[in-house]
Formats: C-alpha cells, structure tokens, sequence
C-alpha cells in the first residue's frame, strides 16, 4: 500500500485532539463533528482518500458512512439546520470556507446515488445536462463529450445507436452506468457513490464493480457500501463507521484479515450488524 | 360482529346516501337537459357569428364568445406565471416555518375565500381608478384611456381570484418532483435556480396545465368579478385593445336574464346562450386535457 498507511483514528471522548499535519491527500477530513440540529451524527472523523485508489465507507444502518459521504461534495447542505465543525479539505482547502463557490466544489466533486435517477430525458440529453448547464454549447463538443463519457462509463456500445430515446427506458444497470456517465461528464476530480449497485442484480453489480476498477486510475473514488464482499472485492482502503464514530481506517487487506480492532472484527465476520 | 346491511338501520342508510348521490345525476341531467333541449335548436352559425339586435331579443353572441376567449386568454397569460413563480417561492425557496411562507399560505388560503363580487370591487378600485387613472395621469396627460373598465383589467381581476387554484396545483406538482432528482442536478454543479429550471418545471409540465385549466374553467364562467371591471352591455364592436371594453358571455346572460324589455321573447336566445357558454367551458377543458395527456406521455418516453 506505500503511502497507504492507516490514518491514526482518534476514538476521543469530547477533547480536541492535534490537527493532523495535511497528508497532501485528494480528498481529506480532519476533526469532523457533524449536526442534524441537536442530533450528532458524526464524532471527531479523520480520514483522508487518494487519488488512483478506491475508499470503501462500510459500517450498519445509521454509522453515518452516508452523511459522511454528502458532506464531502456538501450535499448535506441542502438540510436545514445542519452544523459541521472540524475540517474537510480538498486539495488541502477547506471546503466549508466561506469562499468556497459550492457549485464548483460540486463539479468536482461528482456524486452517483444509490437509485440511479437519470433524468426523464433522453440519454444524449442525461450526459450532456451537466456540461450544458457549465456552459457548453457547440453540439460538436456535446457529442463528443457524450460519446467519451459513455465510453469511460462501458456504456457506449450499448446504446450508441439510440442516444435519442428515454433514459428511463434502460435496464436499471444500465441506468446507474448512465448516471455515472452524468456524473463523469463534468470532469470531476473525485467521485463519491452512495451504494451505487445496492438495488441491481449480481451481473449489473458486476459490471459496475468492473467500471470502478478501470475508474479509479484517473479519480479519487469514495463509496459507500451495504456488501461487505463487494468493499473487499473494489476497495484499496476501508473506513469502518459505527455509531458516527469512525472506529477503524487502514488498507482494506488488513481491515479485512487483521483488523486492529475488535468491533471492526465482529462486524467484518457478522457477529454483529 | 354482524354486517351493517343485515340491519333495518343499515339498509336504511344505505338507501338514504344512494338515494343523495342518485340526485346529484339527477340535478345535473335535469339542467344540461332542460339547457340542451330549449337551447340546441337555436344554435347556428348566424348566431354564432352575428352581434345581437333588436334590443337583445335578436342577432346571436358572436362578440360575447369572443370577449370571453379574449379575457379567459388574457387571464391565463397573467394568472400562470404569477402563480408558478408564487409556488416556486412557497415550495423550493422558502422556509416552510419562515414568517413569510406562513403569511403566503394564509394569504393563499383566504384568497380563494374572498367572494367573488369583493374581487369586482377590489378591481374597480385598484385597476382601474387607482392603477389605470395613475397610467393616464402620467403617460396621456390626464385623458382618459386606462382609468375606466376595459378588458385589461377585467382579465386582471379574473387573474386574482384563480391565483390560488394556480398555487396549489403547482405547489403539487412540485412537491411530486422525487428529492433525488433535484439532488441528481445539484450534484452535478447546477444551481439552484437550473435545477428547478431545467429540472423540476419540466416535470411539473402537467400539473401546472392543470392549474391553467381549473383556473379557466373557474374564470370563463366567473360574472361578479368584471362586471364593474371591463364588460360591456353591448358593444357592436370586438375590443382590439387592451383598454377596450368586452362583451362576456355570462354577463350577457345576466343581461339578457334581467335586462330584456320582454322576457318570452328573450328566452330562446338565452337558453342559446348558455349553451354556448357551457359548450365552450368543456371545450377548454377538454382541449387542456389533451395537452396534458400530450405533455405526460411526451415526458415519458422523451
């Protein structure tokens, strides 16, 4: 794992621990504390995620893997009464400075959801939304970008000949890839997914599991998964959520054989969760 | 536990809330067949496209039906972005607790409780002596030309009183666009305003033509509120301006119901006229609902 070595995770009750010295990582949280109104949903969250390499969040129902997830492209914006202290750095800037333009922050950072949800619009129309909406008018450079995307996201042979017909009208695995392929229109820099094959069947997961493998070369990929197999079979770093605490971080070889800790190992081999 | 129908108390309210709803058929059998049978005959193409006469117990209503085109049209051209925006507002940028989305939602709620005639009243006192006297002072020197009924202030006040139909249905509408979706474009990098641009209003396509349609179909037949605000006794000529004054069709039936120098006389035309009223109601409605179900079929298979 080179760099890779595991983030030191402060399981603190309530102090402030040291900032950690930036790692120079893509992608990197430090000291998260995070507030649906009075509830808390996130303590102290270090973590930091790189470039060329896959971070699985795994963990059971309400850990907070998912709100960890939107608060790294500030989806979690939308809610109101939310409240985030520490730090989440991209590039090693503070995302939540208030200089920060978040629609930006947004185009790089890419997001694809746990049901796919393509627009009711054709497929051309799908891929090309994002680059429009930044801007971009000439049809030449639409298509190109359309035929590229959907190339990058294995989906280009399959309705190359039918580009101009509903979205809604592909197989759901089919749909997730087109929503990648959306997501990947923008060129982001790094690309979050919220359990993106939990509602396929084992041969679209296959095939997404696949595309995040080719993917990873070139992004900063951070997914949130249910599949303990699938965290093993596409990640190369896994963060282990319980109860907002993030309990365990390190290469997912040795979360996954030798974890250092005892509740990472219980839910790892189900006794619990 | 015995079945309701078993007992004599049952039946008998079983037959008591048959019978109630067997006399809503009834009551509209009975008008639509009294209106057609006295008012079918009457209909032709002279009367379709002539101006009455002879003290309104002659001629036809062809500039009745098309004053009231004029104002149902007018109305909508007012009434959809004024509501759509409202709704924007209300349901993606408000707070829904905050003071001022409150104040909207009371508004909206009571809006739609104001009688129909306090609206005619409102009109003749705000559009046309306050904003249309305001216009002539300032743009014609003083002579009149907006400070007195016309149709432009008629279709306004028609325009107020079925803002909250628009409201409500956008409001609908807008509530059924899935959070994912909205979520789906924000990611991307859209702002707020594209996403509801580019992504919500397209969705709410129909539910906003169903406002327009409960709107027109509210306002066509709607007399109290441009009595005092733009319609016209008689006029032989259409309005071509939006200061004109308009025939309407229902306020030419309150005229021909109240105003006739012999009633007998009158009656054939009237029932014509009411006809023609109804037949043009369902006629937009029904040409709404086609492009209603033109849009949602559009939308799913786009």
């Amino acid at each position: 794992m080179g760099a890779g070595t595991p983030i030191r995770v402060e399981t603190r009750a309530g102090q402030n621990g040291p900032t950690p010295a930036t790692s120079g990582a893509k992608i990197e949280a430090m000291h998260v504390d995070f507030f649906y109104g009075k509830t808390q949903a996130l303590y102290d969250v270090s973590l930091a995620a790189d470039t060329s390499r896959v971070t699985a969040l795994i963990g059971p129902s309400g850990c907070g893997k998912s709100t960890f997830l939107r608060l790294i492209n500030r989806m979690n914006d939308l809610i109101p009464g939310i409240r985030l202290e520490g730090s989440v750095l991209l590039d090693g800037e503070d995302i939540y400075a208030s200089s920060v333009d978040v629609v930006d922050l947004r185009r790089r950072v890419g997001m694809v959801f746990q049901r796919s949800n393509p627009f009711p619009k054709s497929i051309y129309d799908n891929v090309a939304y994002g680059p429009r909406i930044h801007g971009v008018r000439d049809r030449r450079t639409l298509d190109g970008i359309v035929e590229s995307t959907l190339e990058r996201a294995a989906l280009w042979g399959e309705v190359k000949d039918r580009l101009d017909s509903s979205a809604l009208a592909l197989s759901g695995g089919q749909q997730q890839r087109l929503c990648i392929a959306r997501a990947l229109a923008v060129e982001p820099e790094v690309l979050l997914m919220d359990e993106p094959a939990s509602a396929l069947d084992p041969l679209a997961t296959a095939k997404i599991e696949e595309l995040i493998h080719e993917l990873k070369e070139h992004y900063t990929i951070i997914i949130v998964t249910h599949n303990m197999q699938q965290a093993a079979r596409v990640s190369d770093m896994t963060a282990y959520f319980y109860l907002g605490h993030l309990i365990e971080f390190g290469p997912t070889v040795q979360i996954f054989t030798n974890p250092e800790r005892q509740e990472t190992e219980d839910y790892i081999t189900g006794r619990f969760g | 536990m015995r079945r309701l129908g078993s007992q004599p108390i049952g039946l008998f309210f079983i037959a008591l809330s048959a019978l109630a709803a067997l006399s809503v058929v009834l009551i509209l059998a009975i008008i639509l067949g009294q209106i057609v049978h006295e008012g079918w005959g009457g209909i032709t193409w002279a009367f379709l496209s002539s101006a009455p006469d002879k003290g309104m117990r002659g001629g036809g209503v062809w500039p009745a039906l098309f004053g009231t085109f004029a104002l149902v049209i007018l109305m909508t051209i007012a009434v959809v972005p004024l509501g759509v925006l409202t709704a924007i507002y209300l349901f993606e940028y408000a707070r829904p607790d905050s003071r001022l989305a409150r104040a909207v939602n009371v508004a909206v709620a009571n809006l739609a409780g104001v009688p129909a005639i306090v609206f005619g009243l409102f009109g003749l006192g705000f559009f046309v002596n306050f904003v249309g006297r305001n216009i002539d002072r300032l743009l014609y020197g003083g002579e009149l030309a907006y400070g007195q009924p016309a149709i432009l202030w008629a279709s306004l006040t028609l325009a107020l009183l079925t803002l909250p139909v628009v409201i409500v249905t956008t409001g609908e509408a807008l509530r059924a666009v899935p959070m994912v979706a909205r979520e789906a474009s924000l990611a991307l990098g859209a702002t707020k305003w594209q996403t509801i641009l580019k992504v919500v209003l397209p969705q709410c396509t129909s539910g906003i033509l169903t406002g327009a349609i409960l709107a027109v179909s509210r306002g066509a037949g709607e007399v109290a509120p441009i009595m005092f605000t733009g319609a016209a006794y008689f006029l032989p000529s259409l309005p071509t301006r939006l200061n004109h004054q308009f025939m309407e069709l229902g306020y030419h039936i309150y005229v021909l119901t109240t105003q006739s120098p012999n009633v007998e006389e009158t009656k054939p035309i009237l029932y014509s006229t009411v006809l023609v009223l109804l037949l043009l109601t369902f006629a937009l409605n029904a040409a709404a609902i086609v492009i209603r179900a033109r849009f949602r079929a559009s939308v799913r298979t786009a």
